[in-house]
């Protein structure tokens, strides 16, 4: 069958999909940015890919510092080797790819190369958790977790544009390898209507609530701030405290934010349920006593659907709609 | 400090190789095991490496200026002890130490316990890319050292060998030599039955680099290769692939049934240090 007529046009599941709303403030390519004025004070800043420069921001630093960077072709094991081998020769290497190549291609190189010698490679890694459409080879929905198992990894899952550029020079200042989930092209600016600065290892308050408390990271702070606003009609009070460093995690605000008694507790994450900032806040809080009534957002332990993120957003439980719905629910 | 020697006496080499070969099966004693065969068959690349080929300071093993020796093969840690030794990086009355508790000679090489250990090996075929990224980094500095990457022909088989082999060629990395050590034994059997590697000299020729093969038991062979490798006026990287014999210099060993992991007898041991001292007296 054939025909003229003119289809609607369908949602997208391409692999580079915004995930700013519409009409959303925007800054475009922070990382790459705030990663070209380091450099231009720290000599020592190289950067490395593999095959992904444009699509990980990488490539304003390679036009800005031609000789400070280093393509390696699409050979995830090379890139983060060598990047352990020029942190050995004293070097800040940057190394980008996407989160799912980074993480789950490149483990036993970021393992043993990176991790077991402490060396300074700091991982900037595209697509984290599900912001892509393209079906599990490129969705990042256990980057975290696997991260979390090497001992000595600081990660980072930044909610926003200001979050990413800030958390740059910082994770080059800290010693150590790090792993960031990286937010490229336009990226929605968020945090800076609030009183708020990023500082690695710190979770912070962004707004108090009497009646829910959202523990959340990455894009999924965002959207907890949306809830927030979402349900202040409902006449329910939502807090949001934004754990930007997934390891090492701030236990003590959390401790001293969940221990405040008549809240619950929601901790959603850009992740698997499964290894992820739900489990680690868990964890912290059984461990110290502190028991609140406990919800988890997550992605589920499933491999997830393609198709457009607004559709996969609703169906896995982490657009605002889908959040404000569940923690009615859980409220009762 | 050491530096490179252009006058080659294979005489002095052969006295460093034997001295490598008795410290390698006195670890070998201490813990009745060890990669000792490897050992003995590496040890005249390693007496070439450590007295002929490379820059450094036994008294300062991160000598900015050193030459960098990565073991990828973490397991010829053994082989690698003694050639420290012979260096005088590690002091002799280590030895003794050799894969015990709290010791700094543990039996597959960790950077973070030994001096000299620029890498911790073992999970094979990371020594090469890593060595790409030292290559890198020491160029972009200005510094002239060579980056060594000493591998298994076991490591042929793991991709990141060959995705790091692109990579040094297509970077130009006229600083970079890797030492290939050909004995043909895996953990599964001979490695031309576990996965067939040859032509291997045409393979890496056709990944870009300059390769040389030759006897790695032929010390003369083995210094004209460094030589060549170091003297090179090409950008490009170098590779030098060493064919040898396990259990080289103790016949018995030579003779017995090859595998991974060659099975030493107690009191084999010491049987098998005189017959090393017996030849070096008949040189």
């Amino acid at each position: 069958m054939s025909t003229t007529a003119k289809k609607p046009r369908l949602t997208t599941s391409a692999m580079i999909a915004s995930i700013a709303s519409e009409g959303q403030r925007v800054k475009a390519a922070p990382f790459g940015k705030a990663l070209v004025e380091l450099a231009q004070q720290r000599a020592d800043i190289v950067g490395l890919t593999a095959d992904l420069a444009k699509y990980t921001d990488l490539h304003l630093f390679a036009q800005a510092y031609p000789e400070r960077f280093f393509q390696m072709g699409m050979a995830e094991q090379l890139l983060m080797a060598s990047a352990g081998g020029m942190a050995k020769e004293g070097f800040i290497p940057f190394a980008t790819t996407y989160a799912v190549f980074g993480t789950r291609r490149a483990f036993d190189f970021v393992h043993q190369v990176i991790a077991e010698e402490n060396l300074n490679v700091k991982m900037c890694c595209a697509l984290p958790g599900l912001t892509t459409g393209y079906g599990p080879s490129h969705q990042a929905t256990e980057d975290i977790a696997l991260m979390r198992g090497i001992p000595g990894m600081t990660i980072i899952d930044p909610c926003d544009a200001l979050d990413t550029e800030q958390a740059v020079p910082q994770i080059a200042a800290h010693a150590g390898p790090v792993y960031m989930r990286l937010l490229r092209g336009n990226v929605p600016l968020v945090l800076d209507e609030y009183d708020y600065t990023f500082e690695l290892g710190k979770a912070k308050m962004l707004r108090d609530g009497k009646d829910v408390l959202v523990i959340s990271s990455g894009i999924l702070t965002m959207r907890a701030l949306e809830v927030a606003k979402a349900l202040e009609s409902d006449s329910v009070d939502v807090g949001v405290l934004h754990v930007p460093t997934i390891k090492p995690l701030d236990t003590a605000t959390i401790l001293a934010e969940a221990s405040r008694s008549g809240r619950l507790v929601v901790v959603a994450e850009n992740h698997t349920a499964v290894g992820g900032l739900g489990e680690a806040v868990a964890t912290a809080l059984l461990t110290a006593g502190v028991t609140p009534p406990f919800y988890q957002i997550a992605l589920p332990d499933a491999f997830l659907d393609a198709g457009a993120l607004p559709t996969l957003h609703d169906r896995y439980g982490i657009s605002t709609e889908a959040m404000v719905t569940a923690i009615k629910g859980w409220l009762g | 400090m050491n530096i490179p020697s252009e006058i080659g006496s294979h005489t002095k080499l052969a006295e460093h190789a034997y001295r490598i070969r008795r410290y390698a099966l006195q670890m070998g004693e201490v813990q009745g095991q060890g990669y000792v065969g490897q050992a003995l068959g590496y040890a005249d690349v390693l007496a070439v490496a450590y007295c002929h080929a490379m820059s450094y300071k036994p008294s300062d093993p991160e000598w900015e200026g050193r030459d960098r020796f990565l073991l990828s093969h973490g397991h010829y840690a053994i082989a690698f002890y003694a050639a420290l030794l012979e260096a005088g990086v590690i002091p002799e009355d280590e030895l003794e130490t050799y894969g015990s508790d709290d010791s700094r000679l543990p039996m597959s090489g960790m950077a973070t316990y030994t001096p000299g250990m620029e890498m911790s090996g073992g999970s094979l075929g990371q020594g090469l890319p890593i060595a790409v990224g030292i290559a890198l980094g020491l160029r972009l500095k200005g510094n002239p050292a060579f980056v060594y990457n000493s591998m298994s022909d076991g490591e042929l088989d793991e991709g990141s060998t060959w995705e790091a082999a692109m990579g040094a060629a297509h970077h130009g990395l006229s600083n970079l030599i890797c030492l290939v050590d050909i004995n043909n034994q895996q953990a599964d059997g001979p490695s031309t039955k576990v996965m067939g590697f040859e032509p291997l000299a045409d393979k890496w020729a056709a990944f870009g680099w300059h390769v040389q093969r030759v006897n790695g038991n032929d010390l003369p062979a083995v210094i004209a290769a460094f030589d060549t490798a170091r003297n090179l006026q090409e950008a490009r990287p170098r590779v030098i692939l060493f064919d040898t014999l396990m259990g080289k210099g103790v016949p018995f060993l030579e003779a017995r049934e090859k595998n991974h992991f060659i099975r030493v007898d107690p009191h084999e041991w010491q049987q098998a240090i005189e017959i090393l001292d017996q030849a070096r007296g008949a040189v």
